[in-house]
């Protein structure tokens, strides 16, 4: 069981990119995280699908956690959100990790009933859940957010070793 | 994403191509709402064939043209949703409030 366990932990790829919080950056973080996932037996409708879940996860950190700004108001430090994509045994796992204002009330955001503001349909993490397998957000007010979104994938066909 | 407007029988048609997220948001209601203006028209047909990609922030900014077209009287009728992104809609709850058809000329009819 143990050395089961093990080999499903162990990191088989792994990219990292540190994005300005600006909206193009949306598309790039989506693209990469397809390509992260295009050579793995997914569907079409799957990586369609992380696609969208990264789009949302994304576009929080840049439109909640850093209010839309890339840099920050008395510092002119940057805004970055880190994007880390990890590939084990069984699953990817998407990391969106951001240092903005944080959220408050985690359930209430997950329920969609927190953010409505003109324009937006706070459905953002409804697709993040229909969409992957597994959704964690931790976040602590003023310090930022991390949304853990994981994607299974079947077992690859290879050589054993 | 590239946007294309024109008049058919009154009614503004907007043919969407491309990705639609928080890039081209602005775009989109700037698009909207200055070919409503110039063709003095408060209809709107959503022809969304080419959208490859569609999520929540495109989602928002179609629902906030409808709320206002709806308090203008007018109406927005959704054609032509491609597989690619029906499934996003569906769990939206879009096809609840708007109205929707298959082609351009079913979504014609549909205006009043």
């Amino acid at each position: 069981m143990d050395n089961n366990k093990d080999r499903q932990d162990i990191v088989k790829n792994k990219a990292i990119m540190s994005l300005l919080s600006v909206n193009e950056n949306v598309v790039l973080a989506r693209i990469a995280a397809a390509s992260f996932a295009a050579r793995l037996d997914l569907t079409v409708t799957d990586i369609d699908e992380v696609k969208v879940a990264i789009s949302e996860a994304i576009t929080n950190a840049i439109i909640h956690g850093y209010q839309g700004k890339a840099f920050k108001d008395e510092t002119n430090e940057e805004n970055l959100v880190e994007f880390t994509m990890i590939l084990y045994e069984d699953r990817i796992e998407y990391v969106i990790k951001d240092f903005g204002i944080g959220i408050d009330d985690i359930e209430q955001v997950r329920k969609n009933k927190a953010v409505k503001g003109a324009d937006r349909m706070g459905l953002g993490f409804v697709f993040m859940e229909s969409f992957m397998d597994k959704l964690e957000i931790k976040s602590k007010l003023y310090e930022g957010t991390e949304v853990i979104l994981t994607k299974n994938i079947k077992k690859m066909s290879q050589t054993e070793d | 994403m590239k946007i294309e407007t024109l008049m058919k029988q009154g009614i503004l048609i907007v043919r969407l191509k491309g990705e639609f997220d928080i890039e081209s948001t602005n775009d989109f209601k700037k698009s909207i709402d200055n070919a409503l203006n110039t063709n003095e028209t408060k209809d709107i047909l959503l022809n969304l064939q080419e959208v490859s990609f569609i999520d929540s922030s495109g989602l928002g900014v179609i629902l906030g043209r409808y709320k206002n077209i709806n308090l203008l009287g007018g109406q927005i009728v959704i054609s032509n949703i491609n597989p690619k992104i029906k499934k996003v809609l569906e769990l939206s709850g879009f096809e609840q409030i708007m109205q929707i058809a298959e082609t351009e000329e079913e979504a014609l009819a549909l205006f009043n």
